[in-house]
């Protein structure tokens, strides 16, 4: 038996399935590498801290996913927001406020044991939606929520 | 700098741990200025908050400037009893940590 030809077709096919998996576009900069994605952060453009953070795969709406937060918020500064996935294997919350200085305000990385839910505080600079977007098992889920906002929290 | 401080509760029912957390923090954005200089205040936030139970890592929190000041965080994890411990800790943008553990109760 040709030993090498072997070998050749087994390094092949490994190295064909990373390249599927990188290929996919799923695998986000910060999950692959874990550490504080500098360039999603301070990203001043929506759609460049977007990219960054979740990939460029479209997320599809998710009944699954609710966002809680406060229909009018008299500070900005604090704005109390909750995210409770009921999608199975959530690995990541990400959270947006599209009208920030800053879009891109918090992510959370879920371990398996860890429930899809977090509740954090957020600044928002003035009315908008808070945008959660979710993934999962390799896809990307978002929900909104609309908070109006009376005084704004960045740098008012 | 301001004396850092963090307040952790935590506790069990039903196997399923609940945790709330703040972090006694200013996440300066970087856009506000000093009001009697003019000169911006130089951001100061917390970017990355890692919580473990008995050592394994249950949640990591990606923070930016968007977050408010003297941080919140609440979640829930499984697998956790009375008595287990939780640690927290946190890196800023200017090479500032803090970090605390508490017993799950």
């Amino acid at each position: 038996m040709n030993t090498q030809r072997r070998t050749f077709l087994t390094a092949t096919m490994a190295a064909g399935t990373v390249a599927v998996a990188a290929g996919a576009g799923l695998l986000a900069p910060s999950t692959v590498l874990a550490a504080w994605p500098a360039k999603a952060f301070e990203s001043k453009k929506m759609n460049v801290a977007m990219k960054e953070m979740v990939g460029t795969g479209t997320a599809v709406d998710s009944k699954d996913i609710t966002v809680e937060a406060p229909d009018i918020a008299e500070n900005g500064a604090v704005v109390s927001v909750t995210v409770k996935s009921k999608i199975p294997n959530t690995e990541s919350i990400t959270l947006f406020v599209p009208v920030n200085a800053f879009p891109l305000s918090a992510s959370y990385n879920i371990a398996a044991s860890t429930d899809g839910f977090v509740t954090t505080r957020l600044k928002m600079a003035k009315t908008s939606d808070v945008v959660a977007y979710v993934k999962a098992g390799g896809k990307l889920y978002k929900a909104k929520k609309a908070v109006k906002v009376t005084l704004g929290g960045c740098g008012g | 700098m301001a004396k850092k401080k963090m307040k952790i509760r935590a506790w069990a029912e039903g196997g399923k741990a609940t945790v709330k957390a703040i972090i006694f923090h200013p996440m300066e954005t970087g856009l506000r200025k000093d009001k009697a200089s003019g000169k911006p205040i130089p951001p100061h936030y917390i970017t990355e908050v890692k919580c473990e139970h008995n050592g394994k890592l249950v949640l990591t929190c990606f923070w930016g400037a968007g977050v408010s000041k003297n941080p919140f965080v609440s979640f829930k994890f499984n697998g956790a009893k009375a008595g287990d411990k939780l640690k927290v800790s946190w890196v800023d943008n200017t090479g500032g940590s803090g970090t605390k553990e508490a017993k799950i109760g």
